[in-house]
């Protein structure tokens, strides 16, 4: 689901299955890969360098290209105040 | 219970005025070479509100003195038995007299004075025995909702943190402050992205600016220590940016206006939301500013907090000395692996079980429960962890509070 009409991204309300489609604010998003509870899928196609919005706000920037429906997460999205640390796997 | 201010609990008078809903006899050590022996004292009393506080540095700092101060003569405590080594530069005379100023009953035993480890846990146990009696004949009162003073942290957040047990916190901080509580939501760190959204709600022109300027000064201080307030357990739940956490975290705060600005160890001197800074002022020094999350409950329950409100969707287990801590689990999965832990269930929400203002509403009447001496989960499963490192802060600005 999309938390207010403007966001660019959704939220998974459950588990979502790669190549499932959902519904989601009117339009059929095909999920690109397996997305976690409460993880972020892209609304629509986002630039390289547009804001990430979520919940009306502005929570970062693309890293680059996300098409419709694709996982969006740290690997293309960056904070515009600091960096997101995570344990090397 | 018709009205939210309808409620009664039962409280402990102080001196000073507040009421407390404990009655905690606290053991506090002054250095860490004085922890063992302190928590040797108060491990034989697990049972009873005997709790384990203390401060581990040598050196002498006005932040740590007035962090247990402040602690020692919080409402719900009522005795405090200080252990110092002897030679350490924690001013345990200014600290006693601070509490013997309260009324309240207070020790000080110092190991070299008193022959060691065997003697000095002799000493204070016999001090404990004859103090818990005392505490036990004290008489309680009637206590409204208006005489609390509530807290609010997160730790361990998902995304679905900001979904539901943030935002059902922020309709029971929204029900405190129209019963005439006062609030406190915190963290600065964690408030990065949202400084324009909260300078709005300031109930005074002059405190937008001050809002914004706790939040950069806290961006500027975690930029210098290279790392965000985020864990790596952040990311794994689903939150990408500290933006994005922020935003989750914020809904804590609910939707009333900001009636000021508070720092560890100072009350909101009345009703209202207040915003504790948590940040230490000047260049950076002592390291990060909140180690943990019990750093901050520490911190909220100097600034007078009867009860902390605790988020979690990864799945936190801390309670605290002294103040209860109320656990609400944001996420289901989570909540079905770890439900000993959790005194609410806010995933309802997200499995169309309960409304925001259900779960809000039962957050608020929980409280009242736990003022009325109902054991929260971390409570009765003897959590009463305990934290206090250095820092450092500067008087408050002139827009922080109302005059």
């Amino acid at each position: 689901m999309k938390l207010a009409p403007q966001d660019n991204v959704a939220v998974a309300l459950r588990a979502l299955r790669a190549g499932e489609t959902i519904a989601c604010d009117g339009a059929a998003l095909t999920v690109a890969r397996d997305i976690a509870l409460g993880h972020k899928l892209a609304a629509r196609s986002i630039a390289k360098g547009e804001a990430i919005v979520k919940y009306n706000c502005p929570i970062g920037s693309a890293t680059c290209a996300i098409a419709p429906g694709e996982y969006v997460h740290t690997h293309n999205v960056e904070s515009n105040y600091l960096p997101t640390y995570t344990l090397p796997e | 219970m018709n009205t939210a201010t309808a409620v009664t609990m039962r409280g402990y008078p102080r001196a000073d005025g507040r009421k407390g809903i404990r009655n905690v006899l606290v053991v506090a050590y002054l250095v860490e070479c004085a922890h063992h022996v302190a928590r040797e004292i108060a491990g034989k009393y697990r049972d009873r509100d005997v709790h384990l506080i203390g401060f581990p540095g040598c050196y002498p700092n006005e932040y740590a003195l007035t962090m247990m101060q402040r602690l020692c003569t919080h409402p719900n405590v009522g005795a405090a038995l200080l252990v110092s080594l002897g030679c350490e530069g924690f001013n345990k005379r200014e600290l006693s007299r601070a509490i013997e100023a309260t009324g309240r009953p207070v020790a000080t035993i110092g190991i070299q004075d008193a022959g060691g480890t065997r003697k000095t846990i002799a000493d204070g146990q016999a001090w404990v025995e004859a103090t818990l009696p005392r505490l036990a004949e004290q008489p309680t009162v009637p206590m409204g909702v208006a005489e609390l003073v509530v807290g609010t942290v997160c730790g361990g957040s998902d995304a679905t943190s900001g979904l539901t047990a943030n935002p059902a916190m922020g309709v029971a901080f929204d029900l405190l402050v129209e019963a005439g509580a006062a609030t406190i939501f915190e963290e600065t760190g964690e408030l990065i992205g949202m400084e324009n959204l909260m300078a709005a709600r300031a109930a005074r022109p002059e405190l937008g600016p001050a809002l914004k300027d706790s939040v950069s000064k806290a961006a500027r201080y975690y930029a210098t220590l290279g790392y965000a307030s985020f864990a790596p357990g952040n990311a794994d739940g689903g939150l990408t940016t500290i933006e994005e956490k922020s935003l989750g975290a914020y809904a804590k705060s609910g939707q009333s206006k900001i009636d000021g600005i508070v720092k560890p160890g100072i009350a909101p001197p009345a009703k209202g939301l207040y915003l504790l800074d948590v940040v230490p002022d000047g260049e950076v020094r002592f390291g990060f500013p909140n180690i943990n999350d019990n750093a901050e409950i520490a911190e909220l329950i100097a600034c007078g907090s009867h009860v902390i409100l605790f988020s979690t969707g990864r799945g936190s287990v801390v309670g605290s000395a002294i103040s209860p801590v109320i656990k609400v689990c944001a996420n289901p999965d989570t909540y079905q692996r770890m439900r000993d832990d959790m005194d609410v269930d806010a995933g309802r929400i997200l499995e169309g079980r309960a409304t925001l203002a259900e779960v809000g509403r039962e957050i608020f009447d929980l409280i009242a429960r736990v003022g009325n001496g109902e054991a929260t989960r971390s409570e009765a499963l003897g959590h009463r962890e305990f934290i206090l490192t250095y820092k450092s802060f500067g008087p408050l600005g002139p827009a922080c509070l109302p005059v």
